[in-house]
């Protein structure tokens, strides 16, 4: 199913890309329905039990390189959370693109076809091409397609993403001698290569995590994130934020934490620490924009800075607590880019100090925003507050100190969301705005759908706990290590 | 007592019909949405009430789902009736269906009125799963939705950017109590292994049977909750501000429900204190300290819904002052009888200040009694039973507590703070009435409301009266005192009792209109000062915006565009600076090349030279 879902997203790409010559509507047609009918098929698996066959296909036999493709829980969540954003990303950018509207279907397909080979490849040469086939197309959709400063946004982020690219080749290949040193076979099958890292020099575990942390990212290589987020189109900040910060995470829980258990047990002292810096730096720095895109993106280093908390607070209710805030956070993050994409294009601006009031002019927006600034700042009742409150409880356990400092985040959490609402939608009607159209039918459809998904993961979040428990007791039998 | 979740699902079923019409509703629908969810919800509390009594059992649940389960932590959505949680459910539905229906003629003609109710709605479903959730998870679900929701309604005039800030004062200063609580959480978590409330004190007695430094901890930082919460210090400060809400919200939030909300967590939690002195006198403090400051501050209120709510935190104070003693029972009495008549005192203020055009200076009332009845005999009960004077039901709790605290260790020096406290309650009280509604008469006043506002006033007024009389606390024995104490012989009950009468006659000395022998005074520069820093709080507000406002503001916006970043925008100017550099050497002149290939040349001939 895995190859399937790759195959017949690049397949998409490709007829989008080429329909724009029928018609000008074709590519974002194309890119709906097939984003549509996956999103559903994946969730009919999920429904059906989850079971996904592995593809296992020879690619270069001779260096042990193979087309290996499985989904477990962990992958079967993400993938679908992948696909469901994806159809918010196509209907956001529904009257945004204005040039060559079948290229930019074409590079967001491709993106989401990368994302999936991501969260699906389990061999790590394999899972390496996909990594920088999520790259290049997001390269183009900032450069082209971003805002007045996408050149050096786009830049920063190709700069970022490709040196912390070039540490995770290092890494793989240094694990991958490493094993062949050990056992004399040359392989890049992940399976092959767990538990194969005694006696491995801890630069190979840090060039897997220096990726893995840009990605997400971590304080203090995050800085290419507001840039990034801020200049590209709405699309392409809710498929960053909603989906590729998520590659990050996933995979210090595929990889960092099973491959290099030693190490990482032994550094998970202050890589929380980094966890703990990133939730209260980067909500603080969102308290400070001016900007109500960029204020969202800063945001998001805040959320992932829980993931990376839980992660290696080392034991079962954080690390769930993270799957369900990247989960959780994919929804929020990409309902707020989409309102702020909503704003841009009504507007024709993003800056906070020239909005205010806009609930006036258009309540729907103004409550929908509400909804989502709630669900930032952790509202029991809504998926982010699962997310959190596991994340601390767990990391309670394991350091106490830390989990005090990045609780602290709660209140700066409530200093950044509320002032957002503040600024833009209410206080006095900002005289420069005599008329807003308010959402219509479209945007609602996509926003009631998220803020479903939320409630529910708020109040009933043993679906994806599930998905996600098999995975994470399968960790800890895996690594071995820990309390 | 099979149909308790619907006591909760009905105003939840309102919110979410009103937020779902977003305001298209006509207002008359809207009212009987509104109201009629929380009517509902009073009647079907009504008849679990009798059931619940009926059956003589202590306590019962129901569990509705299994919220979540990771790693071992399994709360449940369950809901938990006891004497405790009865009493409390009785006050939200009965005392919140009154407020209610005032409100659904205050708002009258609001373009917000959907909105409104909406979020009054969601107010008492959160309100009721705090009161109701048998986990602590549960309950810190109805805590931090109250807190929305009072976040929501305080800034529920939007266009003013000064509501908005006080809403946010009121949701930041309280979220730090709700952090501090959320990691009493977790370390009880983890000493204990669960967060179901009945579970938890269980084996906290076990564990903890012989004190332990670990649940003073855990103690006081659900004492941290619980000051954010309900206005107590050293988080007391955004109560004031938070009188910028329509004044229904004042009386349901910011009197009747929420704010006792504190009360209500450590009596829940009551095991916790006991098994901890030390947390326990910090309780007693906390309380001593505000009902003490929070008294002179309303003295010197000019706004009459400043003045409530001073008083309000004040009453609040008493009642944590009650749980430190050790008299759980009175203060949660106290609880009941506060909420009848502040939510009368504010109601009755509401009707004032419609009647006044929006007028909340009592300096520009006076000699209103005549012109507003239904205000002034409301206001005369409200502030009767809020000083209380013997008979009312203010008396009665008041009393409770005040006896008991007498008898508690330190209990004369405890007992003079409050008595003296009390007695300044009556005094600003009684400069109120005097002030509102005697003296020379203002124009321009005039009483257009209907039933539906006249009728809870009524109904609050005779609660005041008559709500302590029947001595009632929570039924069963939930509290370790096991109901009120209040017997005292010899001369305690009379000086307790003569206290608040003659803060009245004090009170009519000094205010009484034709005289004003205030003036008089409040004309020396100390008094002056004096009374500026009671007006002002105490400097509580001053002191904050220095302290963490200001800086938190100021650093944040020093570091707009990051420091970090600054670094790698460093690392790119390096190598622009190195790319400048090198591309200057290939300008493609033929003489400069040269040049350089023979200073190069000689370079490295005067190095061979030298080293060999």
């Amino acid at each position: 199913m895995a190859l399937a879902l790759i195959l017949i997203l690049f397949a998409a790409a490709l007829a989008a890309w080429l329909s724009e010559r029928v018609g000008r509507a074709w590519p974002q047609w194309i890119s709906l329905a097939v984003l549509a009918a996956t999103s559903l098929w994946t969730a009919a698996v999920w429904l059906g039990g989850g079971e996904v066959a592995t593809v296992h296909l020879p690619w270069i036999p001779r260096f042990g390189i193979a087309v290996l493709l499985a989904m477990d829980g962990l992958s079967l969540l993400l993938v679908l959370l992948t696909l469901v954003l994806g159809v918010v990303a196509v209907i956001s950018s529904w009257t945004e693109i204005g040039e060559r509207p079948g290229f930019f279907q074409l590079n967001l397909l491709l993106t989401l076809a990368g994302v999936v080979g991501v969260f699906t490849a389990l061999d790590l040469f394999l899972f390496f091409v996909f990594w920088e086939v999520m790259l290049v197309p997001m390269y183009l959709l900032i450069a082209i397609w971003g805002h007045e400063e996408r050149a050096y946004a786009s830049m920063k982020f190709f700069l970022f993403t490709q040196i912390s690219g070039l540490l995770l080749l290092a890494g793989i290949l240094g694990l991958v001698f490493h094993h062949q040193a050990a056992t004399g076979v040359l392989t890049f099958d992940y399976r092959a290569l767990l538990g194969s890292s005694a006696g491995l020099p801890a630069w190979v575990m840090l060039g897997f995590f220096a990726a893995f942390l840009t990605k997400l990212p971590g304080v203090p290589v995050h800085t290419w994130l507001p840039d990034a987020h801020t200049q590209a189109p709405t699309a392409g900040s809710v498929i960053l934020a909603g989906i590729m910060l998520k590659t990050g995470a996933y995979g210090l829980i595929r990889f960092v934490v099973p491959l290099f258990p030693d190490v990482a047990f032994e550094l998970r002292q202050p890589i929380m620490l980094l966890g703990a810096i990133s939730v209260i730096y980067g909500g603080y720095l969102a308290f400070a924009q001016e900007d109500f895109k960029r204020l969202v993106a800063y945001s998001s280093i805040s959320h992932m800075g829980f993931v990376l908390l839980g992660v290696f607070a080392w034991n079962q209710v954080a690390v769930q607590g993270a799957v369900v805030q990247m989960v959780a956070h994919g929804f929020s993050t990409a309902a707020l880019f989409m309102m702020a994409g909503a704003l841009q294009e009504r507007l024709h601006t993003r800056a906070l100090s020239r909005m205010g009031g806009l609930w006036q002019r258009a309540p729907r927006m103004g409550a929908v925003t509400l909804f989502f600034v709630i669900a930032s700042l952790g509202m029991p009742g809504l998926g982010n507050f699962v997310g959190e409150f596991l994340v601390l409880l767990g990391a309670f356990q394991a350091d106490v100190t830390l989990a005090v400092v990045a609780a602290l985040g709660l209140v700066v959490a409530a200093t950044y969301a509320l002032i957002l609402l503040q600024r833009s939608f209410q206080g006095p009607l900002a005289p420069e705005f005599p008329a807003m159209r308010d959402f219509g039918a479209r945007e609602m459809t996509v926003m009631v759908g998220l803020m479903l998904a939320l409630v529910g993961l708020g109040i009933y979040p043993q679906p994806v706990l599930d998905l996600s428990a098999p995975v994470v007791e399968g960790l800890r039998a895996v690594t071995g290590v820990g309390p | 007592m099979a149909w308790l979740w619907l006591v909760p699902l009905l105003p939840l079923t309102g919110f979410l019909i009103l937020a779902a019409t977003q305001g298209r509703l006509p207002e008359r629908v809207v009212a009987v949405i509104g109201a009629g969810s929380v009517g509902l919800a009073a009647l079907v509390t009504a008849v679990v009430t009798l059931d619940f009594l009926g059956s003589g059992s202590g306590a019962y649940s129901q569990t509705l789902w299994t919220w979540l389960s990771a790693g071992g932590f399994t709360p449940d959505f369950t809901l938990y009736l006891d004497g405790l949680s009865l009493v409390m459910m009785g006050v939200i539905t009965g005392v919140g269906f009154l407020i209610h229906l005032y409100a659904t003629g205050y708002m009258a003609g609001d373009p917000g009125y959907g909105r409104f109710f909406a979020y009054m709605n969601l107010f008492v479903f959160a309100m009721l799963m705090l009161v109701l959730g048998d986990d602590l998870l549960v309950l810190y679900l109805g805590w931090e939705g109250v807190g929305l929701c009072s976040y929501l309604l305080i800034g529920f005039f939007q266009t003013d950017p000064a509501n908005g800030y006080a809403a946010r004062k009121a949701f930041v200063v309280t979220r730090v109590g709700d952090t501090a609580m959320a990691i009493g959480l977790f370390l009880l978590f983890r000493e204990l292994g669960t967060l179901e409330i009945q579970t938890l004190l269980e084996r906290a007695n076990t564990a903890w049977a012989g004190g332990d430094l670990t649940v003073t901890v855990a103690a006081l930082l659900i004492l941290g909750g619980a000051v954010g919460k309900s206005a107590q210090l050293p988080l007391q400060t955004w109560l004031p501000d938070a009188m910028a809400g329509p004044t229904p919200v004042s009386a349901l939030i910011h009197a009747a429900t929420m704010v006792t909300a504190g009360v209500y967590l450590i009596a829940r939690l009551h095991d916790l204190y006991l098994l901890s002195p030390a947390a326990q006198t910090a309780v007693t403090l906390v309380g001593l300290a505000t009902l003490f400051i929070a008294a002179f501050a309303a003295l010197a209120q000019r706004d009459v819904k400043r003045i409530l709510a001073y008083s309000t935190m004040s009453q609040i104070g008493y009642m944590f002052f009650a749980l430190g003693v050790g008299a759980w029972s009175a203060a949660i009495f106290h609880l009941m009888t506060h909420a009848f008549f502040k939510a009368l005192l504010f109601l009755a203020a509401g009707s004032l200040i419609l009647a006044m055009h929006h007028e909340q200076d009592i300096f520009r009332m006076g000699g209103l009694r005549r012109r507003l009845p239904w205000p002034f005999w409301s206001m005369v009960i409200g502030s009767a039973a809020l000083a209380a004077l013997p008979l009312t039901s203010g008396y009665f709790s008041k009393d409770a507590i005040l006896l008991t605290a007498f008898d508690a260790p330190g209990g004369p020096w405890l007992w003079a703070v409050a008595v003296l406290a009390a007695f300044v309650t009556a005094l600003y009280s009684m400069r109120m009435i005097l002030v509102v509604f005697f003296g020379d008469e203002r124009e321009g006043a005039h009483d257009s409301e209907g039933w539906n506002m006249k009728l809870p006033l009524a109904v609050l007024a005779v609660l005041s009266i008559i709500g302590g009389w029947f001595g009632l606390s929570p039924p069963g024995d939930v509290l370790p005192d096991g109901g009120l104490h209040a017997e005292h012989g010899g001369w305690l009950p009379w000086v307790t009792s003569a206290f608040p009468l003659l803060g009245l006659a004090l009170g009519y000395v000094l205010f009484e209109p034709s005289r004003n022998r205030v003036a008089g005074l409040m004309a020396s520069p100390a008094a002056d000062a004096v009374r500026r820093f009671w007006l002002a709080g105490w400097g509580f507000d001053w002191l904050y915006a220095r302290l963490f406002e200001a800086p938190y503001n100021t650093i944040a916006h020093w570091n707009r565009r990051d420091a970090v970043d600054r670094l790698f925008d460093l690392t790119a100017a390096v190598v622009r600076g190195g790319n400048l550099v090198t591309a200057y050497l290939q300008n493609g002149r033929l003489r400069w090349y040269l040049a350089n290939m023979a200073a190069g040349l000689a370079v490295v001939l005067l190095i061979v030279l030298g080293v060999s």
